[in-house]
């Protein structure tokens, strides 16, 4: 996959409780529980942001994991959210992805 | 276990509101016989009290949010209230008669990524529905809404309340459903006004009827299990709560007055003078609230209905103890299973005692 870059579905609910994000899709009711890992990766998806680049400046320094191996796992987790439409997948910059807020608790 | 039971107990060990249920006016452009409301309008909240008050809640962790009333589409700033709670990411579900709803407004629920919207019928037929809406013409308008939001792709639900003078009447409901692709949900819940007034409780299903609704093979996807005697009562019963009521779940008035539930009329703050996160943690109230455990309760920790009986503490608060039994899920027990219930030995018989008892069962199809 290169140059991925990810934008957050406005059609989804998300709101970390403790340390989990959870998403829910408004197409079909599903509900998604992230991981840690998994919510960084959620958060930073601002369409803009490559995702090698979010991997590398915000999951490897957080988390001691080479940085191949974490992409191809942060690859295939895109991969399953966008099959879902909570993420929307591009080569290029996403435009009009404004962030959505996110309270946390 | 489920991901939502999971997403559940997290909350509830967290202390986290996952949901709240926010009537944003008690106007109304209907009438219904069965409403537990006075339509009095004056002083509610501002938009911009609810757009402060829509950031505590996601602040304190609220992701599941029912916006309602009333006739929530009465509000001229309905959209922007919807449109702002999804701009802060919650679930949001709207409850509406659906009478003002056509085909801009089903397209701008759409876009704002409105997860579902509950639509109260009452009958198929058009003088059964408008008598009991006292709108003339509803159900013609309210289908044409559900029209207008199915042709969107938004999910639907067709919410029956069942009651002496549609009781016949479901199965055409359901058929409405069926027809217009939506989800449909029957509930023979008539309760007290929330200022305690109770004659609408005589338009409750009698008990014999109620007995045909619970055994229905079309209503209730399993029969034999719904009905069953009750099974043996344990520990794990007797220390749970009764519901997510000021737990994980509360109620937000049109003037900001916190309930554990809309069914639940104590209040335990008022939101134009105390934080929302200053009421869920420190409301006496709600700490009292959460204090109750199956084994606290007065009359049911000793009844054989323990472990499977829908008691509802609001009800029981509105019947004078919110540690007492709910007269009319006693009967519903009893209706389901045959086995008389300790509250009806205690003489909270809901069939016995009409003016003060009520329905609470919802059967999700």
């Amino acid at each position: 996959m290169k140059n991925c870059y990810l934008a957050r579905s406005r059609a989804v609910a998300a709101r970390q409780i403790g340390e989990e994000m959870i998403i829910m899709s408004a197409a079909d009711s599903t509900l998604f529980s992230l991981n840690p890992v998994a919510a960084l990766i959620w958060q930073a998806a601002d369409g803009q942001t490559p995702l090698a680049r979010i991997v590398r400046d915000r999951i490897c320094p957080e988390y001691e994991v080479e940085p191949e191996e974490a992409l191809r796992d942060a690859e295939e987790f895109v991969a399953e959210l966008a099959a879902h439409g909570i993420l929307m997948i591009a080569e290029s910059p996403i435009l009009g992805s404004s962030p959505i807020t996110v309270g946390t608790r | 276990m489920s991901l939502m039971e999971q997403l559940n107990r997290k909350a509830l060990g967290l202390g986290v509101p996952l949901s709240v249920h926010l009537d944003v006016t008690y106007h109304c452009n209907e009438r219904c016989e069965h409403c537990y409301l006075e339509h009095d309008g004056t002083n509610e909240l501002t938009t911009a009290e609810i757009r402060n008050f829509l950031r505590q809640f996601a602040d304190a962790g609220v992701f599941f949010l029912t916006i309602s009333g009333g006739e929530p589409l009465l509000r001229r700033d309905c959209f922007e209230i919807i449109e702002f709670a999804r701009e802060l990411s919650f679930n949001v579900k709207l409850k509406t008669n659906a009478v003002l709803v056509r085909e801009k407004e089903a397209r701008r629920l759409r876009e704002a990524g409105v997860e579902q919207v509950q639509v109260s019928v009452y009958s198929h037929k058009p003088e059964v529905h408008d008598a009991i809406t006292k709108l003339p013409g509803s159900l013609s308008r309210t289908l044409a809404g559900i029209r207008c939001m199915r042709a969107e792709g938004l999910k639907v639900t067709l919410a029956n309340v069942l009651m002496r003078n549609n009781a016949q009447d479901y199965a055409g409901v359901q058929a409405l459903a069926a027809e217009s692709g939506s989800h449909y949900t029957l509930d023979p819940t008539i309760t007290p006004m929330l200022n305690g007034e109770s004659s609408i409780l005589s338009l409750r299903l009698p008990p014999e009827e109620l007995r045909g609704v619970f055994h229905d093979e079309r209503l209730v996807e399993n029969v034999q299990d719904f009905c069953a005697l009750p099974g043996p009562i344990d520990d794990e019963i007797r220390e749970g709560i009764p519901c997510s009521a000021g737990h994980t779940s509360c109620y937000v008035s049109p003037w900001g007055d916190v309930y554990p539930c809309v069914q639940f009329p104590l209040v335990c703050g008022n939101l134009r003078e105390t934080p929302f996160s200053e009421i869920w943690a420190n409301s006496a109230q709600l700490i009292e609230v959460r204090s109750i455990r199956a084994k606290h309760l007065s009359t049911c920790s000793s009844c054989s209905h323990l472990g499977t009986c829908t008691r509802c503490p609001g009800l029981a608060f509105m019947e004078g103890n919110m540690r007492g039994p709910s007269s009319a899920d006693c009967e519903k027990s009893y209706v389901r299973t045959g086995v008389v219930t300790a509250g009806m030995l205690a003489g909270h018989s809901g069939s016995a005692r009409v003016s003060s008892g009520t329905a609470l069962v919802q059967i999700q199809l």
